[in-house]
């Protein structure tokens, strides 16, 4: 029987959820990396053993940590062995350097400000190499490692896009979200908070804006602009990865072009505020969003904690209300904070910053709390084993 | 040998339990205490200073002797007590408030 291992980064350490293919009982390690930030944990496709972490601290900084054992033992990917008396350190396993001149960016007063370097928000093993992952950096910038983690390089072209004209928002100026295109391993999608959406097509060497059809009335001087937009989330249904969808800071999106033109589809919704946004396993027109009041009040509509489920891409939407509490929750869930697992039914986890770890056998139908009690969750991930 | 007193954080990824005795070239400076530190213990590379820069990271603070050392140049040397090992050197994560 399949099972099911449940990644879940918190605000003070890693939790490993695990259950066999039923998703009724489950067990929980950790925490890992206790009193840490764990921003963001991920396995890699082509070996399930294969975990990468992002811990990091407003303090101490950051560090990758890698698992080769499903997440029983940890190590940072360079800091073994340690080398002999008077040997230079390697040390370069959370070494994260913009290439050349770092360059400049918009700052809140509008000038421009240099990239500094914060933290990892998003880790993306490849496809096809569990030693390859894509590393999303606040201050915004891509990383790749071809070597496990030990060392990390930018692909600058991203900064190339018209860097100069990102403007942090509130909540940082970070790559959040990278989807590689399993039909063409030269395509890979970002998105950035208060920058927008962007692809490139040739491995990472250039990059451009994908942000025609998006709309930010209230956020931004020209509503139309080609950057600048704060794009929360974008996923794909491997199957077609020419279609996107996007929550936005406000509305819920698709393109049907590969981020050529977006179409407004949040028509429906209690609020198209939100933050995650998923596509089921099987159905790649069936996508769930986490409505949230306003960008003012970062809880749920009227108390009430209800995923949303589109079954046809867009525009029609029913609640999932079933397990999820339907009073007095103001909780928020963050934009890498939701999944879906491999199994049919299809599986859907997410979690909150209230510590609870919501999860659905049933595609979304029905939720249990898999845990209640954990720190404020900041991301869910989750591997479908054999 | 010099004393260095880690905090909790970077005692647990350093994996050593109490405070560490370095042997530090002299002059014994901020710097290169923290160049012994990081070429004993690589995985502290960048949780103190920055990797690109070696500036302190905002929150980390170096005392010394009742004296705090943190807004000092790298090269300061350290107090005698510290030299002679009396005293350690301490790296600190500064309070969180709140």
């Amino acid at each position: 029987m399949s099972k099911i291992r449940v990644l879940v980064g918190t605000k003070k350490g890693a939790f490993i959820l695990t259950a066999d293919g039923k998703r009724q009982q489950w067990e929980v390690s950790g925490p890992h990396f206790a009193g840490w930030e764990l921003y963001h944990l991920k396995g890699s496709p082509v070996d399930a053993n294969r975990l990468y972490a992002s811990q990091t601290s407003g303090w101490f900084g950051q560090l990758i940590q890698r698992s080769d054992d499903g997440g029983n033992t940890w190590n940072t990917p360079d800091g073994e062995p340690l080398p002999a008396p008077g040997e230079f350190p390697k040390g370069e396993s959370n070494k994260f350097v913009y290439e050349g001149a770092a360059g400049t960016h918009k700052w809140y007063d509008g000038t421009q400000h240099p990239w500094e370097f914060k933290r990892i928000w998003h880790l993306e093993p490849s496809l096809t190499d569990p030693d390859t992952v894509y590393a999303g950096a606040e201050d915004a910038a891509i990383f790749k490692t071809t070597d496990g983690g030990k060392t990390w390089k930018e692909l600058p072209g991203l900064r190339a896009a018209k860097g100069n004209l990102w403007q942090p928002g509130a909540g940082g100026m970070a790559v959040h979200t990278i989807l590689l295109d399993p039909r063409n391993v030269n395509r890979i999608f970002v998105a950035i908070s208060a920058a927008g959406a962007f692809r490139t097509d040739d491995g990472g060497q250039t990059w451009k804006p994908i942000n025609r059809g998006l709309k930010s009335n209230y956020e931004l001087p020209d509503p139309d602009a080609e950057v600048g937009h704060c794009v929360h989330r974008i996923a794909m249904h491997p199957s077609r990865p020419e279609v996107l969808f996007m929550q936005k800071h406000w509305d819920v999106l698709r393109t049907d072009n590969a981020g050529e033109l977006w179409a407004d589809v949040g028509d429906g919704l209690p609020s198209d505020f939100g933050f995650p946004i998923d596509v089921h396993a099987h159905e790649p027109e069936t996508i769930y969003v986490v409505p949230i009041k306003s960008d003012s009040e970062h809880f749920p509509p009227d108390g009430k904690l209800r995923v949303y489920r589109s079954k046809t891409g867009g525009h029609e939407w029913e609640a999932l209300t079933q397990g999820l509490p339907q009073k007095n929750c103001y909780v928020n869930v963050l934009r890498d904070a939701m999944c879906v697992d491999q199994l049919d039914p299809c599986g859907i986890y997410f979690g909150t910053t209230g510590g609870q770890v919501y999860g659905s056998a049933d595609g979304g139908n029905s939720w249990n709390a898999i845990v209640r009690d954990l720190p404020a969750v900041l991301s869910v991930e989750v591997q479908t084993l054999p | 040998m010099i004393r260095v007193v880690l905090p909790f954080h970077l005692r647990n990824l350093a994996r050593v339990d109490s405070e560490v005795a370095l042997e530090v070239v002299s002059p014994v400076t901020v710097g290169a205490v923290l160049d012994a530190l990081e070429a004993r213990f690589p995985v502290l590379r960048g949780t103190m200073r920055d990797h690109g820069t070696l500036k302190r990271r905002p929150f980390i603070r170096f005392f010394a002797c009742k004296e705090d050392l943190s807004l000092e140049p790298p090269d300061i040397q350290l107090p005698a007590g510290v030299l002679s090992g009396a005293e350690p050197f301490l790296i600190v994560g500064a309070m969180a408030g709140g």
